[in-house]
């Protein structure tokens, strides 16, 4: 019996693995899964932000219009741009997650059907919000 | 042999250690933030495209800050519920994994905390 070696660290990461990301192809199903994730993750950052300019309004008030100037910013009006697209898509996408806990249209037809219409509807919305507010 | 019920055995593995209620609290706060944050949205686009003085206004209402503080509840839970998915499924040291899961539970407390007080001053402005 040869004497036991514990594993060097080093061995561990040497080990080769098998391709994934690299390889697989990008489908409706697992595209919109991650979307769904990093909206979520967005999101939250924005609701840091939400709370940020509440807590200005309310304790700040010398720093309201410095704030309100970086909203009104092409960098600012981009990132609430960006939020309000993360918003509707994840909204829309999180209501068929919702029909899928109840276990209607897990079928892969029905799944891709309201991948798109997640899709397509989250763009429609933001471009006819921005069109009201800006139009 | 092992004396303990196929529960008890399987009760605490995996990387987040238990899970029903996290999944749980997710669909409830998700389904209340449907009206929640339809209304926060259409509400969002008629302030800022009226004055200052009229968003003041708009906050006296009593059913106006509930609501505000409605969808601030209900959002600050359902973003800690997810980010906390986010750092069970890709942090998998313990040091970083607990220490950003602490933070993470703590910092949406003090930010829904904020949120409270914030809406509370300027609603009894």
């Amino acid at each position: 019996m040869p004497e036991s070696t514990s594993t060097p660290r080093t061995t561990m990461h040497e080990r080769p693995l098998s391709p994934h990301l690299t390889i697989y192809k990008p489908q409706i199903t697992s595209v919109l899964s991650i979307s769904h994730r990093i909206t979520g993750a967005f999101l939250s950052a924005g609701l840091l932000v939400f709370v940020a300019w509440l807590w200005i309004a309310a304790y700040c008030p010398e720093s309201y219009a410095a704030f309100m100037e970086c909203t009104s910013s092409w960098w600012g009006k981009s990132l609430l741009a960006a939020w309000s697209f993360a918003f509707f898509y994840h909204f829309l996408n999180g209501i068929r997650h919702l029909f899928w806990d109840m276990g209607k249209g897990l079928d892969l037809p029905a799944a891709t059907r309201s991948g798109w219409i997640t899709v397509i509807g989250s763009l429609f919305v933001t471009a006819c919000v921005w069109y009201a507010l800006l139009g | 042999m092992s004396f303990r019920t196929p529960l008890a055995r399987v009760r605490g593995i995996g990387s987040a250690k238990d899970g029903v209620h996290h999944w749980w609290m997710q669909r409830v706060t998700s389904v209340a933030l449907i009206p929640l944050s339809l209304w926060m949205v259409y509400t969002l686009m008629r302030l800022t495209t009226s004055e200052l003085s009229h968003a003041q206004n708009w906050l006296q209402s009593p059913l106006n800050a509930l609501l505000l503080i409605a969808f601030l509840g209900a959002s600050i839970y359902h973003a800690k519920l997810g980010v906390q998915v986010i750092i069970e499924d890709y942090v998998h040291q313990p040091f970083g994994k607990y220490s950003l899961l602490l933070t993470n539970t703590l910092g949406f407390v003090l930010l829904f905390l904020m949120a409270a007080m914030a809406v509370f001053k300027l609603h009894m402005l």
